[in-house]
């Protein structure tokens, strides 16, 4: 059967209700919550801050440190087992590619900003959501950046070109799947995140990222009025 | 290190109030308990005493009951001290500050009998329910431990089971068979600095701690679980106080559940 229309019934362009709100942990420099349907991240941003072990530290620069975690109870599956898988780890290092070039660290040498992402719960998307809290962390921590980051699952499913796969579209089984996630800067367009699994044509691909930059700035626009909502309280 | 904020916090306790101006023996405002706010969990909670924020989920397994309780299932409590939560928390497996408090919260769950574990036994010898219970503190601005505790059980009180055909569970699809709590056993710690009996610190209070007694008591005052902590000794007449006041406040967290 075709995938004439999406199961949840989205337009294929259409991502999954979002809600962000920035400032969520008090005790971070800076924090921030992003939700994608039933895909949950929290941010915290530390630092600048020391950084020890002392060989770790970069006299010309400050270092970024991401670190992606599932909490236990977060998969539809079975229990996730607590301490960091492969794939955790792999999401730790592209997200902390994914947020560093809109970052400048030059003026904070031997110290480290520590990205700490947690997940509640999960349903597809969830590095692309933790980019997404990250980048508003930072922003939040008070960190001067070139651009936020913003992030969204793009693909195929079927025959059909879709943004953000939930999880019924991952695993859907009457024809192919190919996940994409792309992080971009909003401002510069420039792409900081690329990953694919499954298989595409290189003139879909294309089609799919310019698909992918229209959803990325509506993503942009709900992260800007996110941070404004808490500097405007601050005002008042 | 804190040994000017100590003297602080002492010098004021002794006007009977606190660095925020609470009273001794008041909990922060407001405290908030949220129930199902995790859709992938099969029970879960989420705790807000003023700025401390925990959640907590039940994951339900099928498993092997042990072999000298061939007709019981079990609960497993889990606690990660997430760097999210504390700029002192660091990345890793769980440390001591983890572990104590995860076996604070299991004795108070176990030792209450809260759950009856014969009825979590599917087939005798074979297969069993597994509870397990993770605790994952969002912002930790002091007192996890009650926090937790709290979360910990308005959690289980949201636990339903997820459909078993005697062979898988299907987390797809959750049951309408609750959890059966039978008790509501609630931990309260009570902190001693200098003279003086607080509970609920914060995270400035937690740094002058000389003793504290995490107190689990149920709805009748019976005791279930207790765990002193802190480097300095208690007299019997501390204790005394320290479960007067432990009892007395777990009555005021019960009415959140």
């Amino acid at each position: 059967m075709p995938y004439t229309k999406r199961i949840d019934g989205r337009g294929f362009d259409e991502t999954r209700k979002i809600e962000a709100k920035v400032g969520v942990i008090k005790r971070a420099d800076g924090s921030a919550m992003f939700k994608i349907g039933n895909t949950w991240a929290y941010a915290a941003v530390y630092g600048p801050r020391n950084l020890h072990p002392k060989f770790l530290q970069d006299p010309q620069r400050g270092i970024l440190r991401c670190n992606y975690n599932m909490m236990p109870f977060s998969s539809s599956g079975e229990r996730v087992r607590p301490g960091g898988s492969r794939r955790s780890k792999e999401i730790s290092l592209v997200t902390g590619k994914a947020l560093l070039p809109v970052l400048d660290l030059e003026e904070y040498p031997n110290s480290v900003v520590d990205v700490f992402i947690e997940l509640p719960q999960t349903e597809a998307g969830s590095r692309c959501a933790g980019i997404c809290a990250a980048s508003m962390a930072l922003a939040d921590a008070g960190l001067e950046m070139k651009d936020l980051v913003s992030a969204v699952s793009a693909g195929k499913v079927d025959d059909k070109l879709v943004i953000d796969l939930d999880y019924a579209e991952e695993s859907y089984k009457d024809g192919s799947v190919a996940d994409i996630p792309i992080a971009i800067m909003p401002n510069s367009g420039k792409i900081t995140l690329l990953q694919m699994d499954g298989e595409i044509k290189k003139d879909e691909l294309m089609r799919l990222i310019d698909m992918a930059k229209k959803a990325l700035n509506d993503i942009y626009e709900i992260q800007k009025k996110a941070l404004k909502e808490k500097y405007h309280e601050v005002e008042m | 290190m804190h040994q000017e904020l100590r003297e602080h916090i002492i010098k004021l306790l002794n006007t009977g109030i606190r660095l925020d101006g609470r009273k001794l023996t008041e909990y922060r405002k407001p405290i908030e308990v949220e129930q199902g706010v995790v859709k992938t969990a099969e029970g879960s909670a989420r705790v807000k005493i003023g700025e401390t924020d925990v959640m907590v989920g039940v994951k339900l397994e099928v498993g092997e009951p042990y072999p000298d309780t061939p007709d019981e299932g079990t609960i497993i409590v889990g606690a990660e001290l997430l760097p999210l939560s504390n700029p002192d928390f660091e990345l890793g497996p769980p440390g001591i500050q983890a572990i104590e408090l995860a076996r604070v919260v299991d004795r108070g769950i176990r030792e209450s009998k809260a759950l009856d574990f014969r009825k979590l036994c599917i087939t005798p010898k074979e297969k069993i329910w597994m509870v397990i219970i993770d605790i994952c503190p969002i912002n930790d601005a002091g007192n996890l431990f009650d926090a937790s505790s709290l979360a910990a059980l308005a959690a289980l009180k949201n636990a339903a089971y997820p459909k078993f055909d005697g062979e898988k569970v299907d987390y797809k699809e959750k049951t309408s068979k609750k959890l059966d709590l039978e008790k509501t056993p609630i931990a309260v710690t009570v902190i001693k600095i200098g003279d003086k009996f607080i509970v609920d610190p914060d995270i400035e209070e937690e740094k002058a701690v000389d003793a504290r007694l995490t107190v689990s008591s149920i709805e009748d005052g019976t005791l279930c679980a207790m765990q002193k902590g802190g480097d300095y000794p208690l007299t019997t007449e501390d204790i005394d106080k320290m479960l007067d006041i432990g009892i007395e406040k777990a009555k005021e967290l019960r009415k959140h559940l």
